[in-house]
């Protein structure tokens, strides 16, 4: 199969997480969308790797797996505790932090 | 010349200005402590030097005249590869004759100040102001370089500043003191750049070098160093165009008066032109405008006095035109160099008397110096007056008064030099016979004009003794100098002396400056003492209010000096606030502005943040791309 279709592939999933987190407002939806990116950037890691017969991008791909699931433990208890204070999950809500 | 090692008491040099030195260090550094016996060493010390100053006179008489010039050198102060300055003194028949001057009137002014200052709660410190300005005046006129000079030019600005301010809480005196010390900052600024010129021309600043070597050097370059020395001696001797401090320093202590603004500090510019005189025999430009600047300060001084009513100013007035009598004949050349340190010993004597005369006078008038409201004091006031009459008939130049006979050499050598200049010093005379009579004449003669409450007395025996032996000065001194002393040939091996053929006899000089005197003298006689002299001085002439008006001498210096320096710092503040303070508070004021558009962007909405960066994300994709391609 040609890795070139992967690369398609890849830049479909990102553009989907992309514009999921742009405009969803939904703390969880936008989370999941940010991990759609992320693992589109992977296969496009593994996809580059095979492409260029070296182990390289299958060695990033690891660290950003590793790097996701980090991102995960804190995104998600920032959600939590957002939710408990102001009783929501929209990421418009907490704006103030703002000039 | 050849140049001895001191022996005996000629060794001594420093002493002289050490003892005065000393004094003052104790007096100004010991405090309170001092209070009750500070004054008296004060007086001490300066009567020390004296006693020195008579003691090197007799040794010096028996040495040789060509070993009389005596060096000491003291310690090596600057030393730079070739070029080298000692604090080290020259004590020469010039010199002597002024550390005589300095330290007997300077002893005769110390114990009137005992007197005179016996209620003033500062009094040790007048008096170690007084000695610190006797020692840097000695340091002055013993010193055998220019830099030395320069410390000592500079020390006696410090004390006469710190003198005229004295009672510093009158803000006139406190005004005066400033005005005196900036105006002389400006004469300084010559014989600063003076020094620096010698440097550069001679390689060396000591007077025997400069001397010696004075006439390989350009006449362009003499010309500058006379002019610059001109300015500085313009400066401290209240010449003209820097002749206005010295009406307003009256502010000061009246002996502080008699002492540094008559006798002593202000013929300091005199003595630089007689001590510099190689450089201004080769300069004849120089010397020439020593003559003008000296005939307009003779005039001014000579008008200013015969207008004012403060007996002090116009003495000092007086004193400007006397000074520039002496530097008149110290630009006249080697015809008239001895003559000017004559007239300045004789007017020193004089002038001192004249002074502490008219502070005796105060003294009993509860410090009153409106001379329209003194007359009639000959009787109350015994020897103030006669003593006052002994200065009087000495300035206006009676035979066989001292001042007559220096005066009567000026205007003999003026004479020798041209017709016109003779004649001005003859007229100058005519007008100090007019002043000098009008002064005498308000204040002894006359109905008496007294305030109320007012009771005039003789002044205590401390401050009449002082006044008796400086008339006795005034009296002898000039018979005694030029017969028996042989002034002309005492100070010839350092100053030079000629004599030019004149187209009348001498006396014929002498009847004609008599008779001139005499007009001027009967004429201030008619106005002041036959006539009521009114309490409020009437409007007068336009002479007359300008001269009350010190000639706009302040207005003037206002006009050219003030004003503009005014204006320069107004624009200049100007400048900085808008341009300056404008580019700084400019630019702050822009990068504030813009930040506070930029910061609307942090609009708290995460999505927007993400949008904007997907959209610097794509941004730099499409930059890679665009290179790339």
């Amino acid at each position: 199969m040609n890795p070139s279709n992967y690369i398609i592939l890849a830049s479909l999933l990102f553009t989907i997480g992309a514009v999921g987190v742009l405009v969803r407002r939904n703390a969880i939806i936008v989370f999941m969308s940010v991990e759609l990116m992320l693992n589109a950037a992977n296969l496009a890691f593994v996809a580059f790797a095979r492409m260029n017969g070296n182990l390289d991008g299958q060695t990033v791909a690891f660290f950003v797996m590793v790097v996701a699931a980090a991102e995960v433990v804190v995104g998600l208890a920032i959600i939590v505790t957002v939710f408990r204070t102001r009783q929501t999950a929209s990421i418009d809500e907490p704006n103030l932090l703002k000039y | 010349m050849t140049v001895m090692p001191a022996e005996g008491v000629l060794s001594l040099i420093w002493l002289l200005i050490a003892l005065p030195l000393a004094g003052a260090v104790i007096l100004l550094f010991t405090g309170k402590q001092s209070n009750r016996w500070g004054p008296y060493l004060g007086v001490l010390t300066v009567v020390g030097s004296a006693i020195l100053g008579i003691l090197m006179l007799i040794a010096m008489l028996d040495l040789p005249v060509e070993d009389r010039t005596i060096t000491q050198v003291a310690y090596q102060w600057v030393f730079v590869g070739q070029f080298t300055v000692d604090i080290a003194f020259q004590l020469d028949q010039l010199s002597l004759v002024f550390v005589l001057l300095i330290t007997i009137v300077g002893s005769l002014i110390h114990i009137y100040s005992l007197g005179y200052m016996a209620h003033d709660p500062d009094k040790r410190k007048f008096f170690g102001y007084l000695n610190l300005f006797v020692a840097a005046m000695l340091l002055l006129v013993l010193a055998n370089n220019y830099l030395l000079l320069y410390v000592g030019w500079e020390g006696v600005g410090l004390a006469s500043y710190l003198l005229i301010g004295f009672w510093q809480s009158k803000k006139s005196a406190a005004a005066a003191a400033k005005k005196a010390f900036i105006i002389n900052r400006v004469g300084d600024v010559g014989l600063s750049l003076a020094i620096m010129l010698m440097f550069v021309t001679f390689g060396s600043v000591t007077f025997s070098d400069v001397f010696g070597s004075a006439t390989n050097a350009s006449e362009g370059t003499l010309t500058a160093l006379g002019l610059l020395l001109l300015l500085a001696a313009a400066g401290k001797s209240a010449q003209f165009p820097l002749q206005a401090w010295l009406l307003d320093a009256m502010e000061g202590p009246t002996p502080v008066s008699a002492l540094i603004h008559a006798a002593t500090m202000v013929t300091a510019g005199v003595y630089l032109i007689a001590r510099s005189n190689v450089i201004y025999n080769n300069a004849e430009i120089a010397a020439t405008a020593v003559i003008v600047v000296a005939l307009i300060t003779i005039f001014m001084g000579a008008i200013i006095g015969s207008a004012k009513d403060d007996i002090k100013k116009s003495l000092a007035g007086s004193t400007m035109s006397q000074i520039g009598y002496m530097m008149l004949a110290v630009g006249l050349g080697p015809i008239g160099y001895v003559f000017a340190i004559f007239h300045l010993l004789t007017h020193g004597v004089f002038k001192a008397g004249l002074f502490l005369g008219a502070g005796s006078v105060m003294h009993g008038m509860n410090d009153d110096v409106n001379m329209r409201r003194y007359g009639g004091l000959r009787t109350v006031m015994v020897v103030t007056f006669i003593t006052f009459m002994a200065g009087y008939l000495a300035i206006i130049g009676i035979p066989p008064f001292s001042g007559f006979w220096s005066k009567d050499e000026i205007v003999h050598a003026a004479f020798e030099r041209n017709v016109f200049i003779g004649a001005a010093t003859v007229l100058a005379a005519g007008i100090t016979g007019f002043y000098m009579t009008r002064m005498v004449a308000m204040t002894f003669f006359g109905k008496r004009r007294w305030e109320p409450g007012v009771h005039p007395h003789e002044s205590p025996k401390i401050m009449t003794i002082p006044l008796i032996i400086l008339a006795i000065g005034s009296t002898f001194l000039g018979m005694a100098l030029l017969f028996w002393g042989n002034i002309e040939s005492w100070l010839e091996p350092v100053v030079g002396y000629e004599s030019q053929p004149t187209p009348l006899p001498t006396s014929a000089y002498i009847v004609i400056t008599l008779v001139v005197v005499l007009i001027g003298a009967f004429i201030g006689w008619i106005t002041y003492a036959r006539r009521e002299v009114p309490i409020v001085a009437p409007r007068g002439n336009w002479l007359t209010r300008a001269a009350r008006k010190d000639l706009y001498g302040d207005a003037v210096n206002h006009a050219l000096v003030v004003a503009p320096t005014n204006y320069a710092a107004r624009s200049l503040v100007w400048f900085d606030a808008r341009i300056v303070d404008g580019f700084v508070n400019g630019s702050a004021a822009v990068v504030g502005g813009l930040s506070g558009r930029l910061r609307r962007t942090q609009s708290g909405f995460i999505r927007s943040y993400a949008l904007s960066m997907v959209g610097g994300a794509v941004l730099v994709i499409v930059a890679l791309v665009l290179v790339r391609i």
